[in-house]
């Protein structure tokens, strides 16, 4: 008896009418997998960094996200409670396990609780840091490993992202180009997340709402660090 | 899903007097069409990426072999496990047999048009499984037990007050005096009720909008966040795909995902893009310790190099109905399987058989405007005619229609006679209805005028005009 990979694989074959490789230009499908090329890139990307970072901003505005700057990583915990304190969210954080962020100095808030690890039931916001931001649509890219759980992304209702200008790129190509950098050709982290605003639905009658399943709010905090680290 | 395409006609009939379907329909084709114009507009490069999405989707189809063969090795080199389904029977027996191993009570399941296709909810429930559908309009159809009526919007035919009757019906242990008069609090009570289903699921469901060879990558392209809850909280992610949905590189499917949501929604991108490749890492902090992709063939494998090759580069997008005037009056359920619409009178004759949906092909007023919305351009109008051919070569079609053709055959091959004769019945009809102007009711076309009236002809055939104005020409000439 035939396996049903084999019978599924015969039957491409046949209706392909294939009798030699299993491809029509096995280089060409070779490379496409190797060494994989960028296609048609939209031009409204292509802009100088300062002028990324201001479209990243824009399009993540136009999508619900709030956005705001600060200059160095210190801000970054002034300005996580400034935000919890205008949205009248309760002072406490649950961390993604990154040193980046947990080395922040969070001490200067003493009403302020903050644990990390995966997001547990009750958590109400989550505040982890971004691989890298695409400003064509405002696409946050985010992956999972030791330093980014995924269900931050996604269980509590606010979801505070701090990202770097340095993070900054115009299009998803370049988020790849970076991701094959870290972890080599091929291969991938379990998860890749391209957020792109916040959770949302249509499915009654077509009036959009805000937060189906996912975060009702996502807030990113842009460190002014300058240029691209890439 | 037990399909009532065969009775299409009935459907229809039966949907055009349902005022609440009228309803829907209406909102819908004024919503996602500006939405789509807007987005299209806004990317000066968007034809020209439907182009490349087309060829990227032609590439992967001429060598799917080859695609599926390493798309295979790169899931088991992360730790994945495939399983091959020649038929909608040996996904189902797969998906069933890794939940009895886990000894699963309960699966979540992210929206999957394939998940339907091989009606899985029955066969889990059959064997004592809890599914719980957790995209909303999913979980508002499985509440009502009915099938999607549009493939990104399931429930795009029920009213607010609609869903408002089937949570209160179905929620009834939230007290009876809560307001769930607006859609946000609709929204809000599901979201409340899954949230715990998510974290109580021992497996979660969900479809594939790609594979990638090159890493062995499945992506969800979701908005609600649905789909991440279900695959990140159980202990094991089920990917539920079709053979054709591989591509070969990232870089190929950001190609395509540029013209996916501004196609289906008029959204430059959907809020949840996820590429999940493996299960998780020793080191991973959260995610499933266990990742399987169900590949489903289902007679795809056979509509490649027939002249349905190219429905096989559908990514699900739903623009064609969106824009099909015929979808728009009868709405998606009227078409009896799980696949309305333009792309499904191509689709579903080849999946069930033409001899039970013959009807679907035929449901087209071939106005072309499918086609000229398609993100991959698939050639709709074409093929539906090619299934009509179809049906007429194995004497499918019903025998007024094949007499109709026959006559009409006859005399088109015998052009003298028929300009003779149509000359002579325009004459007639021209006489007759020279006082009124039009006819209220006609034999032989009481299917025109049952619902409007025929205008009475002016007495001359075009082609007796043409022929008169080129002879005043030539002579003034
Ligand atoms: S046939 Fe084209 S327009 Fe219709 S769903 Fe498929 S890709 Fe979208």
């Amino acid at each position: 008896m035939t396996s049903a990979r084999e019978q599924i694989l015969g039957a491409v074959k046949q209706s392909l009418k294939r009798n030699g490789p299993n491809a029509t230009n096995l280089e060409t499908c070779e490379q496409r997998l190797s060494d994989p090329e960028a296609g048609l890139i939209p031009e409204r990307s292509r802009l100088p960094h300062p002028a990324q970072i201001d479209l990243m901003e824009a399009m993540l505005i136009e999508l619900s996200a709030t956005v705001q700057r600060v200059s160095s990583d210190n801000q970054v915990p002034d300005a996580v409670v400034d935000y919890l304190k205008t949205r009248n969210l309760p002072q406490e954080i649950r961390l993604a396990p990154s040193m980046d962020l947990l080395d922040l100095p969070w001490d200067g808030h003493s009403l302020l609780k903050t644990s990390s690890g995966p997001a547990r039931e009750p958590d109400q916001v989550s505040v982890t840091g971004a691989f890298a931001g695409v400003a064509e649509t405002g696409t946050l890219m985010l992956h999972s490993g030791p330093e980014g759980p995924t269900t931050l992304n996604f269980l509590p209702e606010n979801h505070i992202v701090v990202l770097r200008t340095s993070q900054v790129v115009g299009a998803y190509e370049e988020g790849w180009a970076r991701l094959r950098k870290v972890f080599g050709n091929g291969v991938m982290p379990r998860t890749v997340n391209m957020i792109s605003g916040p959770s949302r639905t249509g499915d009654i009658e077509q009036k959009i709402e805000l937060g189906a399943h996912g975060p009702r709010r996502l807030h990113v905090i842009v460190i002014e660090d300058g240029d691209s680290a890439a | 899903m037990q399909s009532t395409s065969h009775n299409f006609k009935d459907n229809a009939r039966r949907a055009i007097a349902d005022p609440n379907i009228q309803a829907a329909m209406a909102k819908m084709k004024v919503g996602f069409t500006g939405k789509r114009l807007a987005a299209a507009a806004r990317l000066p490069e968007f034809e020209a990426l439907r182009d490349a999405a087309r060829d990227i989707k032609n590439h992967s189809l001429a060598n799917l072999d080859f695609y599926l063969e390493r798309y295979e090795d790169k899931v088991k080199e992360t730790g994945g496990h495939v399983h091959w389904a020649p038929t909608a029977e040996d996904a189902r027996k797969a998906i069933l047999d890794i939940c009895r191993r886990v000894d699963a009570k309960t699966v979540t399941k992210g929206k999957s048009m394939i998940s339907e296709e091989i009606a899985l909810n029955d066969h889990l429930e059959q064997a004592g499984i809890k599914v719980v559908e957790t995209d909303l309009g999913e979980y508002i159809i499985q509440l009502r037990k009915e099938p999607p009526s549009h493939i990104i919007a399931p429930a795009v035919h029920v009213s607010k007050e609609q869903v408002e009757a089937d949570f209160r019906a179905q929620h009834q242990h939230l007290p009876a005096g809560r307001s769930l008069s607006e859609p946000t609090d609709l929204v809000n009570e599901a979201r409340q009720i899954l949230r715990q289903r998510y974290l109580d699921a021992d497996v979660g469901i969900t479809g594939a909008n790609f594979l990638i060879a090159e890493t062995g990558t499945s992506i969800i392209v979701t908005n609600e966040g649905n789909g991440d809850l279900t695959q990140s909280l159980p202990r094991v992610h089920i990917v539920i795909a079709s053979i054709e949905k591989v591509v070969p590189n990232l870089e190929d499917a950001s190609t395509i995902l540029r013209v996916l949501a501004r196609s289906a929604t008029g959204q430059e991108f959907s809020a949840y893009t996820t590429l999940s490749t493996g299960p998780r890492r020793p080191e991973d902090p959260d995610g499933p310790e266990e990742y399987h992709v169900i590949l489903l063939d289902n007679g795809r494998s056979s509509m490649l190099g027939s002249e349905f090759q190219d429905m096989l580069r559908c990514i699900r997008c739903g623009a064609c109905m969106n824009h099909c005037p015929v979808y728009h009056a009868v709405g998606g359920h009227s078409y009896g399987w799980v696949y309305p619409g333009p792309m499904g009178s191509v689709l579903t004759p080849n999946l069930i058989g033409v001899e039970e949906a013959g009807h679907l092909p035929n449901a087209s007023t071939f106005c072309g405007r499918c086609e000229s919305v398609c993100p991959v351009r698939i050639p709709l109008p074409k093929m539906m005619r090619h299934w009509r051919e179809r049906e007429f070569e194995r004497h499918l079609t019903p025998k007024s229609v094949r007499g109709g053709l026959g006559i009409w055959a006859f005399l088109a091959r015998r052009p003298a006679l028929y300009q003779r004769l149509t000359g002579l019945g325009i004459g007639v009809l021209g006489i007759l209805g020279r006082r009124r102007g039009r006819f209220k009711s006609l034999p032989f076309a009481g299917g025109w005028t049952k619902y409007r009236d025929l205008p009475a002809p002016q007495g001359k055939t075009f082609q007796q005009l043409w022929a008169k104005q080129q002879k005043t020409r030539s002579t003034t000439k």
